[in-house]
């Protein structure tokens, strides 16, 4: 018993701990409430297209000018509910880097389904060279590559602030209330009404931050659904077996104890 | 191979095959009519599950190799493709990665299992060192498989875990630069660590199998920690122990199976999505969960060794010894040897602590004359005689050939750095295990008739939790502080805070700060660990009355309507 109560208070003791800790240069980001962690655990969620749709706008009109989305292929996009024509046409407005062609030159085509994004940057370098020295990560990760990272990711985005009396930032140094050291190389990327959506959703910085973070958590994680609808599966096929091993054990040990 | 007086079986087939090589009789009689104690618990059902785990990470790990590309420019990528490009690569991969996990939970338990029922005893001893050695392999498979796909934990968990052995005297060196296969961890680093991983869960199938040849001569221990006697204290392994065994898989693979759908993420680190870049260090490099308590120890030496203090436990241990091993007359040796050993002992780790540990003390000028005052005066005169700083003459203090000279005084004074302390006592940590067998001289297995051994086993499970807990944390990170002393200079240290150098007055030597942090939060733990393996055990093991043994495993049972047992 004693054993159960010193466990107790040392795992209270961790949390209280937790919480003082976070207190430093790196704030927790709220949890909001995203389609994609419904029901318990988040084994009902689901993905909202319409939201990605006008996350993908927001990333092709803003983000995509500095950041590149290289792991997500156009065809990728049926599951923002796009059919194939859709896919074709928003392809095609990219110019892809193809070749050498059997006369060993390279050449420009308009992007195929099976293209993936492309980078607006030749390579890293040319990247950090455009922005001041700070390199703008690729996207396609992003909601795995921080922790909490829808929250994070929301946070960031409409967590623009004044500097606190004292603190100063520098020339293209923006600060953020969640960035890990708060002084960010990128500038508020999001402002209400900057970006026109069609389908009479709110144009304002918490709906464009939501629907871009929407669309970046469906990037990196894009067989969310169908490992969440598998997993309800298994699940249930391994509490039934493990029912029915139950039953098959206590009939075997039956006048064995 | 016992084919002498084989049993025929009626399938023509199969007694063909038989008759020529009898495996089917070798299976039958190590797995069928296996005879088995008839009294095991649900903890009994471990080491069939980390069977089970090894063989789905071998499968897993064999097909993952089939799409993984061993180049830091191309690996991270080839991770992401089997994620997103490959047929249920996303699951084959989640597989892999959280098998891991649950591969440690099952071996844990299962050395929990080993520990608390006194399974290491004789005559299980060898059986017992050969688990260790999985353990051990386990750790640098899981260790090498976390650097293949090359996110930034990879790099810096290499580059930290590696870097340590070149604490090691005279061969560190050669040591770490043939892991890497360069001057640092880089692409030969990372294909050979494939190459590793691909060979040494094989190696572990290997010792697996010796391990559970040994297991199939001593025959199983049971709850009760007494062996069979008959016939009547033992079941058939089929159908009792396959069915209970299969029952307590299946409740296993569903918290597994939770992990993989609905948070595969979860026990991994964000870091790891981001590809590895030796330009940027991450804010906090932390190994994988299971390696946290041994990472705890590993930093909880953050003090160098010197010869006072390994004199000083040598003589202790010589007399801790001696005195356990000495029967009659415990009491005039006490008288005799005592002062003999443990005064000289005692006086040794004074000096080698103060040496060690405490901080070179305030300086106060008076006059211009630097003064000690009170205990610093004694702690200084320690520090100047024992140290020999007595012998670096006066006329050349604070030039550099001072220096050199308390380097090389120090390089015989101290033959075991902090960075090499840490490195012995985390392989010091699990060399214990393989000795546990001598350390603990009880004629009493299970913990359920050592009352004094199962709550010091409880705490040390409990301990080596919140040795996870310490490795998990950032290393001066202060659970508790109080400052003690003028109150005004408290109140300006609390409120001036990090960094403000220009609050710094002398009212500031008026105050002392006591607080807890989080090394010290692993060394008192560490410190527990080692003294339940070399002090509690040893001790409980010649001194603890254990409770009245049962006469047979069967009576037990049959007794047990009545009993709540553990
Ligand atoms: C003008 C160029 C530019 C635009 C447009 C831009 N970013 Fe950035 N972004 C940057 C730069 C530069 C950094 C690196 C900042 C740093 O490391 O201090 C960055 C960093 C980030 C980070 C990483 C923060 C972290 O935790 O390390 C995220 C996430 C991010 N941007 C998201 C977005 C999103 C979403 C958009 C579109 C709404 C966007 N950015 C638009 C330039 C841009
Ligand atoms: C790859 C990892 C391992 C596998 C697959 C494995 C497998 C097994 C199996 C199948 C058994 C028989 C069933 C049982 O008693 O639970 C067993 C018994 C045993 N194992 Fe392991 N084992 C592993 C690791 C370890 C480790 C790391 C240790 C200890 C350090 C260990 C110590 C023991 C002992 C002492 C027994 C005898 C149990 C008893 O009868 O009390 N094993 N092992």
């Amino acid at each position: 018993m004693f054993i159960r109560i010193l466990t107790v208070s040392f795992v209270l003791l961790g949390f209280s701990v937790q919480n003082a800790g976070a207190a430093g240069d790196q704030v927790s980001p709220p949890s909001q409430p995203w389609s994609f962690y419904n029901g318990p655990a988040g084994v009902f969620g689901y993905y909202d297209q319409a939201s990605m749709q006008r996350g993908l706008k927001i990333y092709r009109e803003v983000c995509a000018s500095c950041h590149s989305l290289k792991r997500v292929y156009f065809r990728n996009l049926e599951a923002l509910g796009y059919n194939e024509a859709q896919i074709k046409n928003i392809a095609s407005e990219y110019t892809v880097v193809d070749g050498p062609n059997d006369e060993g030159d390279m050449f420009d085509r308009p992007g195929k389904p099976s293209d993936k994004f492309v980078s607006p940057f030749a390579n890293d370098n040319a990247a950090k060279y455009a922005n001041n020295g700070a390199f703008p990560p690729d996207l396609s990760l992003i909601t795995k590559a921080r922790a909490k990272g829808p929250d994070y990711l929301y946070a960031l985005l409409t967590g623009y602030a004044q500097p606190p009396a004292g603190e100063h930032v520098s020339g293209g140094q923006h600060w953020n209330t969640y960035f890990p050291g708060h002084k960010l190389s990128m500038a508020p990327p999001l402002s209400d009404g900057q970006v026109s959506y069609e389908d009479g959703s709110p144009e304002t910085l918490d709906q464009y931050a939501r629907d871009i973070t929407h669309f970046l958590a469906w990037a990196a994680d894009p067989y969310m659904e169908e490992r969440k609808k598998t997993g309800l599966k298994v699940l249930i096929f391994l509490l039934v077996f493990a029912g029915v091993m139950y039953s098959v054990k206590k009939k075997v040990w039956k006048g064995a104890h | 191979m016992g084919s002498a007086n084989r049993e025929k079986f009626d399938n023509t087939v199969v007694e063909w095959i038989d008759s020529r090589m009898p495996i089917f009789t070798i299976l039958n009689k190590e797995y069928g009519v296996f005879p088995t104690p008839r009294n095991f618990n649900y903890f009994w059902n471990f080491g069939a599950i980390a069977m089970f785990m090894l063989m789905t990470m071998i499968i897993t790990g064999i097909i993952l190799a089939m799409h993984y590309t061993a180049d830091t420019k191309l690996a991270f990528d080839s991770v992401e493709r089997i994620m997103r490009d490959v047929n249920g690569g996303w699951l084959l991969r989640y597989i892999h990665m959280n098998g891991a996990s649950f591969f440690f939970i099952a071996v844990y338990i299962h050395m929990f299992r080993g520990i608390y029922y006194g399974s290491y005893k004789k005559p299980r001893e060898l059986l017992w060192i050969l688990g260790v050695i999985i353990f051990l392999l386990m750790m640098a498979t899981a260790f090498i498989g976390y650097v293949l796909p090359w996110g930034q934990m990879s790099l810096w968990g290499a580059t930290v875990i590696t870097n340590l052995f070149s604490a090691v005297p005279f061969v560190g060196n050669w040591i770490v630069e043939t892991l890497w296969g360069g001057y640092s961890v880089d692409n030969p680093t990372l294909t050979r660590f494939f190459a590793l991983h691909f060979l040494l869960p094989f190696v572990i199938f290997a010792v697996v199998f010796l391990h559970v040849w040994a297991l199939h001569v001593s025959g199983s221990n049971n709850p009760l920690g007494i062996e069979p006697k008959g016939p009547q204290d033992t079941l058939p392994f089929n159908p009792y122990y396959t069915a209970k065994d299969t029952f307590g898989l299946v409740v296993f693979m569903v918290a597994y199976a939770f992990f993989i759908f609905f948070a595969p993420d979860f026990l991994g680190h964000p870091d790891n999505y981001i590809p590895a870049d030796p330009l940027v260090t991450p804010a906090h490099i932390v190994p994988e969960w299971y390696f946290l308590p041994f990472y705890a120890i590993l930093r909880a030496v953050t003090f160098s060794i010197n010869w006072y203090l390994i004199i000083g436990a040598g003589l202790c241990a010589y007399a801790f010894i001696k005195w356990m091993t000495k029967n009659k007359e415990r009491e005039s040796f006490f008288v005799k040897e005592y002062m003999v050993f443990v005064l000289p002992a005692l006086f040794l780790f004074v000096l080698g602590a103060v040496i060690a540990f405490i901080p070179v003390s305030e300086q106060q000028f008076v006059d211009g004359e630097l003064q000690y005052v009170g205990i610093a005066r004694i702690i200084e005169g320690i520090r100047y005689y024992f140290t020999f700083d007595f012998l670096i003459p006066d006329s050349i203090r604070g030039t550099t050939e001072a220096v050199e000279m308390r380097v090389a005084i120090d390089a015989l004074l101290i033959p075991i750095s902090a960075k090499l302390g840490g490195v012995l006592a985390m392989f010091g940590s699990i060399a214990l295990l393989i000795v546990l067998p001598w350390l603990d001289s009880h004629p009493v297995r299970s913990a359920r008739f050592r009352p004094l051994f199962r709550i010091f086993v409880l705490l040390f499970t409990v301990s080596v939790g919140i040795l996870g807990y310490a490795g998990s944390q950032p290393a001066d990170k202060v659970y508790w502080s109080t400052c003690l002393g003028d109150a005004v200079a408290c109140e300006a240290l609390a409120h001036g805070g990090h960094g403000a150098g220009a609050e710094h007055h002398s009212d500031a030597s008026a105050t002392t700060i006591i607080k807890l942090d989080n090394t010290m939060l692993a060394q008192a733990f560490t410190g527990f660990y080692f003294a339940f393996f070399l002090i509690i055990i040893p001790l409980l093991g010649r001194f603890e009355k254990a409770r009245a043994l049962p006469y047979s495993i069967h009576e037990a049972v049959l007794g047990k309507e009545q009993r709540a047992g553990v």
